[in-house]
């Protein structure tokens, strides 16, 4: 039988229906589509996918077991390596990753592995219902600061081989990035939820409302009889542009605005947490949490959403499915075009006008593409004089983020590099004897792929060390 | 959840709270804040810590009811819980060298101010205390802040207690008798805030001020405490609840701040009156 060159497409809502609801976008195969979409798998003989894979899953291993219809087989050959496998299915860039080194995509559509690695976790996720057997106790303690992909990853291995883990949480519900971030129309509440709880049930302590930094330090977590800390407290700091006007009212960070829809649950009809709703509404960037603030701000009602973008769609860096669905929704793509100044409501005659420091619009100029730059993408140069206003209510600032200064300033010792990302070696270990780190406090902005692959190779890594000990 | 210890109602609109909080109790230092949510899906709101008591494990805050979430916040009574409470968070207010300061406290900003006029006084300090109301209904604290201060001035605005005016006016006769102090300390309304500031500048007196903004998550994660200083090397973005809540009162662009402070002003107002209502219909029912 000659292969499928396509992908088995994925049922989705219809956009027009979907852009107006919080439900999940994507509905997931069914048992027919994963079965044909298996077939697709060649099995070749180099495996290239695997290594394609933050956590080196064994692909062709679980597609394997589809095949054979074994679905939970499939799900725990996926359980060996990789903690979160609903999250991973919906939220990797597969097509950076493992579906970018798969053979059959040489001359045609790769396989649709996070299509397959989401239906058998879904799968599995409805049907299982005994808990997680409590490993024996091996008498250490380890203490994680951050419960976002990173620190559930390196809790749940830690957990499993018998350390009592406690996981320390700045905000009051845990999940990091996957609570506050990301939107539950592209990852439901409910997975996160099901994960924390699963690893509760492997008898790990989350202790949510206590920062690290603030409310105790990393020496203080030593002295309560700790023997190793990882730090997975993520990349907090939003970055602005650093141009006029980003101070008038309507101009959020992607994660205050976010915060404020996902958290802090303004999406739903009775929020206590205000977020402006409706008018038209610019995101800048280019990135995953661009595209996640511009379809959470046509969710809350706006009329009109545009992506700014000062390369093209080429560059574009979030994940090919969610700028697919963002087209598909009506996001209009400013793209090569770049905010100079951000324009806001001024009456001279009324000091007292309410409409006064409400943002009117954003002034952006047009760019072209250069030579390339460090990163190899090229260079976008202003076009001259071709400035112009885009007329807006909202301005969303989704540029990136740095990492949270509040540990490294109280914890003697701890090194970190020019960006204020924690310096660690290749086991994940800091500067500090014990402390390890991983994730985005360590790289700055990434994906929650290699968060969890560097919460891994900590735990190894404190395994290791604390087993000598 | 953290226990409600105590309640003590101040004044009608004016609350005092112990909360059982002994992880944030044993580090809160006088300036600092916490943000607590009152129920599930409860809105985060930062109030600045009143005090601690080491014993109890306790953190004493005072609140106005201003909002949806004070309003639900004065509905607890002792032995109720609250489902969020963490901190402490901000810096602490800057106390070293400083041997002569003047706190100006404004309304319920007062209940800052105390805790930062007791850590001066602890110090040795000698401490000058100005603090002012709208009326006497609202005055709070007044024995508290005799206790540690070396001169207290009390004001009000419609001169239905004590002097009437605002604060800056004995401010500004000080500092024209050629009063003196190492550091000014003002903590109250933006606006309050911003004249005060004005009037130390006349006379080239130092000044920090304490700023509330709106924000989330009290951790620098969202930004939306941003503000703006103007410092000699051109505009500055801070966050203030990372980098302050104390700042420079000389660079605070407090024109950007009343602004920023009133972006949610008529959903609150809703919210508020919303939540009045619920109060009523429970208490008629």
């Amino acid at each position: 039988m000659a292969i499928n060159p396509k992908k088995h497409e994925m049922p989705s809502q219809d956009p027009l229906v979907r852009a107006h609801n919080f439900d999940e976008v994507a509905l997931g195969y069914t048992e027919e589509l994963a079965l044909a979409e298996a077939t697709r798998c060649l099995n070749c003989k180099n495996q290239p996918c695997i290594a394609g894979c933050p956590v080196n899953v064994n692909i062709p291993g679980f597609i394997s077991k589809i095949k054979e219809k074994d679905f939970e087989g499939a799900y725990q050959v996926i359980a060996e390596t990789s903690s979160l496998p609903a999250v991973c299915g919906r939220v990797c860039p597969q097509e950076t990753q493992c579906e970018a080194k798969c053979t059959l995509g040489i001359k045609f559509e790769p396989v649709g592995i996070g299509r397959l690695e989401r239906y058998v976790s879904d799968l599995h996720n409805a049907k299982t219902e005994e808990k997680p057997v409590r490993p024996a106790s091996n008498g250490h303690k380890v203490a994680i600061v951050g419960s976002g992909p990173s620190g559930l990853t390196c809790a749940g291995d830690l957990a499993k081989k018998g350390y009592a883990v406690t996981v320390f949480e700045a905000l009051h519900t845990a999940g990091g990035v996957l609570v506050y971030g990301i939107p539950e129309f592209r990852l439901p509440k409910a997975i996160v939820a099901r994960e924390v709880d699963g690893l509760k049930d492997l008898g790990v302590d989350i202790q949510t409302n206590v920062i690290i930094g603030k409310t105790l330090t990393v020496d203080e977590l030593f002295e309560m009889g700790y023997e190793a800390v990882f730090i997975g407290s993520g990349a907090g700091l939003p970055n602005f542009m650093n141009i006029p006007g980003e101070s008038y009212k309507g101009v959020y960070s992607a994660n205050e605005y976010l915060t404020r829809s996902n958290l802090m649950k303004a999406y739903l009809d009775n929020p206590h947490t205000p977020i402006m709703k409706g008018g038209k509404v610019a995101v800048v960037g280019g990135g995953n949490v661009a595209m996640d603030a511009a379809r959470t701000a046509l969710r809350l009602g706006a009329e009109h959403v545009y992506i700014v973008y000062r390369r093209s769609m080429e560059e574009l860096p979030a994940r090919a499915e969610e700028v697919e669905h963002a087209i598909e929704e009506g996001i209009d793509f400013k793209l090569l075009n770049n905010p100079i100044e951000i324009l806001g409501y001024n009456n001279p005659d009324d000091p007292r006008d309410p409409k006064n420091g409400f943002v009117t619009g954003m002034k952006c100029i047009r760019m072209e593409l250069g030579e390339p730059d460090a990163s190899g993408r090229r260079r976008p140069v202003p076009v001259e004089g071709s400035e112009f206003v885009l007329d807006v209510d909202a301005a969303i600032i989704a540029i990136g983020t740095s990492p949270n200064p509040l540990i490294k300033s109280t914890t003697e010792g701890l090194e970190v590099n020019r960006k204020g990302g924690i310096v660690i070696n290749e086991d994940g270990l800091t500067s500090r004897e014990g402390v390890y780190a991983g994730g985005d406090a360590v790289t700055g902005a990434a994906t929650v792929i290699s968060a969890m692959g560097a919460g891994k190779v900590a735990a190894a890594a404190i395994d290791e060390y604390l087993s000598a000990k | 959840m953290y226990k409600i210890i105590h309640k003590k109602v101040l004044r009608p609109t004016v609350t005092q709270l112990e909360i059982e909080a002994p992880l944030v109790a044993r580090k809160a230092k006088p300036g600092q804040f916490i943000i607590l949510r009152v129920d599930a899906d409860g809105e985060r709101i930062p109030l600045t810590i009143a005090g601690t008591n080491q014993e109890e494990g306790t953190v004493k805050i005072i609140f106005q009811i201003v909002g949806a979430t004070t309003e639900a916040l004065n509905h607890k009574e002792e032995g109720d819980y609250l489902q969020d409470f963490v901190g402490p968070l901000g810096r602490p207010t800057e106390t070293e060298g400083i041997k002569k300061v003047c706190i100006v406290g404004g309304g319920v900003g007062c209940a800052i101010a105390w805790p930062v006029a007791q850590e001066f006084h602890r110090l040795g300090a000698d401490v000058t205390s100005i603090i002012g109301f709208r009326n006497k209904d609202l005055l709070i604290l007044e024995d508290e802040f005799r206790e540690c201060s070396d001169k207290l001035i009390v004001m009000t605005d419609d001169g239905s207690y004590a002097r009437q005016g605002n604060v800056t006016v004995p401010l500004k006769e000080m500092l024209a008798a050629g009063e003196t102090f190492d550091m000014i300390i003002t903590i109250g309304p933006l606006i309050m805030m911003k004249f005060v500031t004005l009037t130390a500048k006349e006379f080239n007196a130092p000044i920090t001020v304490s700023m509330s903004p709106i924000m989330v998550d009290g951790t620098g994660m969202c930004g939306g405490c941003r503000l703006t200083l103007n410092k000699p090397e051109g505009k500055v973005m801070k966050f203030a609840c990372v980098d302050g809540p104390d700042f420079n009162g000389y660079e605070v662009d407090f024109d950007e701040a009343i602004s920023r402070s009133r972006i949610y002003f008529d959903y609150e107002r809703k919210a508020h009156e919303e939540t009045c209502n619920l109060f009523k219909q429970a208490e008629n029912a």
